[in-house]
């Protein structure tokens, strides 16, 4: 597990904000090419992967997105400081004082903000407005920015990965770079069934890639690879913790988007138990994630959903447990290991039979 | 053949609320086929027009702009003959009260949605927004008689018609989206001058309004390599902030982000600058809030450009454009198509 | 067909998990059609074959509920809402789980506006004094749906969710009359209608009808100060104009105008501000199918006591044969 650690560290290190997943890519095509069979790159910038099956059974979509949420400059003011919009769900709250990187060339800039002397009283209790902040690069004019800056350029936070504490991770992109690593394992395997391992793209705005991935794969079952929210920090109840990082991989039932299905919920339990891997159902039904485009996908598709807990998630700073990363790698391996020889459960009277 | 602005104002001022494009679309199919070698209007009333390209095997390119309009649905007939009634589409009850209508009965009845004289209204009501439930169409006759020609669920359109401003600007109804329409009248004109090779179907779309209904349906059908999505952003007035607002008159807006093809993205803007035709970058975080959503992801997914024709005052019956922009955006989107590498 | 009603009614299936519905209708219809078979998502297809037009006519099976999402140390239960819920209308609501487990649905009582009630500051109390007790009667994820009766009533029937097993029973109680038709019929049961249209799309796509009928409940606007909305209790089944997720096609509503008056079958319009029904995704699956949609108009939808006219319910069965015809 230390090469899948130190690759979701290269993972993180990349920039692949919605819709320019490049990097992001590139680099996993550069690990996984001798692993399949084959791979494509589709019209939306999908990594399609195809690892074809020692027998029969179901086919098998394993998705886990590659992008990440972030920022584009969408205004260049005369003094040369750029005006920009989230890409994805960011809180303005933690944008004041970070450090990012714009473009291709990543051009270093930071989010100033007025200093807290010069604030009124009421400013310093309030939240700040995205509108009010600008991207400073040390440009003195609009001319000079645009030489190194556009419109429509993406923005990403500029934060390396650190290991700290007791078997903690900190890193930007960890929702879903995580979901990545584990898919670049589990594609080092080989199974009874035809598996196609998907990096998609455009799930922060909108779960758009695998809506698309999923119509030219056809899958008769899908397992989604997420990071998810976490939240068990000091004063919040339990119930509204959402997960607890340690406490081991999370199954989803039920968010905005899916109700995930029982049978195959029930099945990684079962494998969970069988192998002594802890796990835990996520305490809020709030957010959303591919596993519902893909299920409503032509006649539809048998979903669940594996997710490591990551504390901050959509911030420079998000932490995860190297033990939750490492379970839910276990756990959804031997879950499609499994899958050959449990065919029965698809074989319900009147269901579609895959022997 | 019509010049630009005659025919833009023509398309404002035919009735097509969301959902009831049928009346309208005889008429769009009429001006597709001055342009191209087929027409047909689909089971929703898409009304589809294809230019055939000239290789072997050509490619599809689809171009897509609604012409379905905001308007409102009759939900009620009162024993008075009042009219009770909902918003179809995104309209903003501030710009209806003391407006004239048309309500598409047995046959079309003019009508007006009244206003409390000032003199009545309780001063704490003052500063608050009227709401649809409170307001009634008035057609003028009794319970009876409005009973024999209205039915619950006819549509209602606003009367405004499109009128010549200063500066080759226009002022209509349903701006947002005929001008789009116009400019793919426009894309098609400028390509009768130019060779092409792929095959471009125009489709004027229904009921985009209410959700993208129209173009879901026809990138579905339409196997497409390309798609070009042409409607309407916000443009700039005072108070409106620079980056989502453009101003009229200088050119077409180029929408960049996410959910955008991004090399057909930068070919476009490189193609505009150098063919000198005036164009604007128009940053789109999201999803756009046009039908570039639905092409994005139509089956196997499909890269789109969006091109946006600057409109002040949308969703109201002044919406402003210049003509200038529609130009510019069909020439941009013809040129494009035909100097795509073969 | 208040017994066929009623047995529907008492079946349990949150969104998701809609096996008990769909083994019943199954069970019923077994012998009446010529095939029967489940979708991916739990979707029941029950079809009569034909060789004209292919009619989709569409119930969904699945009704509102809880899902328990934690567990705490004194053993009360925290729930999400599946489907719309409202919490002044839940509150103090008996509700039941799969297995029996009945529970009552409160609230932490340290609130000081009944109006700013949230799901999250509620709670189920099944009568448990520890987790371990809890546990031992509810897992995490379990649903619960209300727990009420099903009564007829002076010709109205007043039950838990007729929303939407009244449409399933009209078009169970059509299927067993069997229209003589040539026309290819798709008696089809969806899933997960409550938390977003998500059964009825994946159903369509596997079927591509010619038109398509979104068979569901209406609200009214009869009741005291309700929100104005012209349809009635007992003023016949209402043909779909629009609702919050589609326009009917003219050719389907049309067709159900013309049908309803040749045949003087009472009819309303609805047009209905808030809330969506299978039509809506069905009308843009597969490039587009004409859709709209017949309902039952019910008073108080989304509460333990729903109310609808048997009436109007029979009025939809006879409306329904005669547009397949």
């Amino acid at each position: 597990m230390k090469e899948a650690l130190n690759n979701l560290k290269k993972l993180t290190a990349l920039d692949g904000i919605s819709g320019e997943e490049k990097p992001v890519r590139e680099y996993i095509i550069s690990i996984i090419k001798d692993y399949v069979d084959n791979y494509y790159v589709d019209n939306m910038g999908n990594l399609i992967t195809y690892k074809k099956g020692r027998g029969n059974g179901p086919k098998v979509m394993v998705d886990a997105h590659m992008d990440e949420v972030g920022l584009m400059v969408t205004h260049i003011t005369s003094e040369g400081l750029l005006k920009f919009q989230t890409v994805g769900g960011i809180e303005g709250r933690v944008l004041v004082g970070k450090r990012v990187r714009i473009g291709e060339t990543c051009v270093p800039g930071v989010i100033g903000y007025k200093p807290i002397h010069l604030q009124e009283k009421k400013e310093r209790a309030s939240a700040v407005d995205i509108k009010q902040l600008t991207i400073d690069i040390g440009s003195k004019d609009r001319e000079r920015a645009e030489e190194k800056v556009q419109v429509g350029d993406m923005v990403a936070f500029s934060y390396d990965p650190v290991e700290f504490g007791d078997n903690k991770l900190m890193a930007k992109a960890l929702d879903n770079r995580v979901g990545c690593a584990v898919l670049i394992e589990l594609l080092k395997h080989s199974y009874e069934f035809d598996l196609y391992g998907c990096f998609t793209v455009q799930e922060e705005v909108g779960l758009k890639g695998a809506k698309t991935a999923s119509y030219q794969i056809m899958p008769d079952i899908a397992l989604i690879l997420e990071g998810t929210t976490c939240y068990d920090v000091p004063d919040t109840k339990e119930h509204d913790m959402s997960t607890v990082s340690g406490d081991g991989p999370v199954l989803t039932l039920m968010d905005r988007t899916v109700i995930t299905d029982r049978d195959l919920v029930n099945k990684i339990i079962d494998v969970a138990k069988n192998n002594k891997i802890p796990y835990q159902f996520k305490r809020t039904i709030s957010g959303g994630t591919n596993a519902g485009r893909i299920q409503a996908n032509a006649e539809g598709v048998k979903v669940a959903v594996i997710a490591v807990p990551c504390r901050y998630i959509h911030t420079p700073v998000s932490v995860m447990d190297i033990s939750d990363f490492e379970n839910s790698y276990r756990l959804s391996k031997r879950f499609l290991e499994s899958l050959g020889v449990s065919i029965d459960l698809y074989r319900e009277e009147g269901g579609k039979e895959y022997v | 053949m019509m010049h630009c602005g005659e025919l833009i104002i023509k398309l404002s001022d035919l009735r097509a609320v969301s959902g009831r494009e049928n009346e309208a679309s005889d008429a769009i199919a009429e001006v597709f086929r001055e342009y191209c070698d087929e027409v047909y209007i689909d089971g929703f009333y898409n009304v589809v027009g294809l230019k055939k390209g000239q290789a072997s095997e050509p490619k599809n390119i689809l171009i897509t702009a609604h012409y379905d309009e905001i308007g409102l649905i009759v939900t009620d007939i009162e024993e008075s003959g009042f009219l009770r009634f909902a918003p179809v589409g995104g309209v903003d009850v501030k710009t209806i009260g003391a407006m004239e209508v048309t309500v598409h009965g047995k046959h079309d009845l003019f009508g007006v949605i009244g206003a409390k004289a000032p003199h009545l209204i309780d001063p704490a009501d003052k500063d608050k927004a009227v709401k649809f439930e409170d307001m009634r169409i008035d057609i003028g006759l009794s319970g009876e008689k409005a009973k024999e020609l209205v039915t619950i669920g006819d549509m209602v359109s606003f009367n405004s018609p499109a009128q010549k401003m200063m500066n080759n600007r226009i002022a209509g109804k349903s701006l947002d989206n005929r001008c789009g329409v116009a400019a793919i009248v426009e894309t098609l004109k400028e390509l009768k001058k130019l060779n092409h090779d792929d095959n471009v179907y125009v489709v004027a779309t229904v009921q985009e309004e209410l959700g993208l209904i129209g173009a879901i349906c026809a990138s579905y059908r339409i196997d497409a390599d390309l798609a070009i999505v042409i409607d309407v952003c916000h443009g700039d007035m005072p108070g409106t902030p620079a980056d989502s607002s453009f101003p009229l008159g200088k050119g077409t807006a180029i929408g960049i982000g996410p959910i955008l093809n991004r090399e057909h993205v930068k070919a476009m803007i490189k193609l505009a600058k150098d063919e000198h035709i005036p164009y604007q970058i128009d940053p789109e975080t999201g999803d756009t809030g046009t039908e570039a959503a639905a092409h994005a992801v139509a089956k196997e997914g499909i890269p789109v450009i969006l091109l946006s024709i600057p409109s002040k005052y949308m969703h109201t019956p002044v919406e402003m454009i210049s003509v200038d922009d529609v130009i510019a955006t069909g020439r941009l989107a013809a040129r494009y198509i035909a100097g795509r590498e073969k | 067909m208040f017994e066929l009603i009623n047995k529907l009614a008492g079946a349990y299936g949150p969104s998701g998990n809609e096996k008990q519905v769909s083994a019943l209708i199954r069970s019923i219809l077994k012998d009446k059609v010529d095939e029967i078979r489940e979708d991916a998502l739990g979707n029941l297809i029950c079809v009569k074959k034909g060789s004209g037009k292919k009619f989709m006519l569409a119930a969904h099976m699945d009704q509102i509920g809880v899902i328990v999402t934690f567990i705490d140390d004194k053993g009360f239960l925290r729930f999400g809402n599946i489907g719309g819920l409202r919490p002044q209308v839940i509150l103090g609501q008996r509700v039941v789980f799969e297995n029996g487990t009945t529970g009552v649905i409160w609230y932490e009582e340290n609130i000081d506006d009944i109006k700013k009630l949230k799901l999250d500051k509620m709670y189920i109390d099944i009568g448990a004094t520890s987790r371990e007790e809890a546990e031992g009667m509810v897992k995490l994820g379990d649903q619960a749906v209300y727990a009420a009766d099903t009564k007829l009533q002076n010709g109205k029937i007043i039950s838990k969710c007729m929303d939407n097993r009244i449409g399933c029973a009209i078009l169970v109680q059509m299927a067993l009359n069997s229209p003589k038709t040539e026309n290819e019929i798709y008696y089809v049961f969806t899933a997960q209608e409550e938390v977003g249209l998500r059964g009825a799309r994946t159903a369509a796509f596997g079927i591509v009808p010619d038109m398509a009928l979104a068979v569901d409940v209406t609200g009214t606007g009869d009741t005291p100060e309700s929100k104005p909305m012209a349809v009635r209790l007992g003023a016949g089944p209402t043909i779909k104009i629009k609702d919050a997720s589609v326009i009917s096609h003219p050719a389907v509503k049309d067709r159900l105008i013309e049908r309803a008056k040749s045949a003087n079958i009472p009819y309303q319009f609805e047009i209905m501000t808030f809330g969506g029904t299978d039509a809506g995704s069905i009308h843009i699956t597969a490039g587009g199918i004409p859709s709209g949609g017949v309902s039952v108009p019910t008073r108080h939808i989304h509460s333990s006591a729903e109310i609808v006219d048997m009436k109007d319910v029979e009025n939809a069965v006879e409306l329904l044969e005669h547009f397949v015809k």
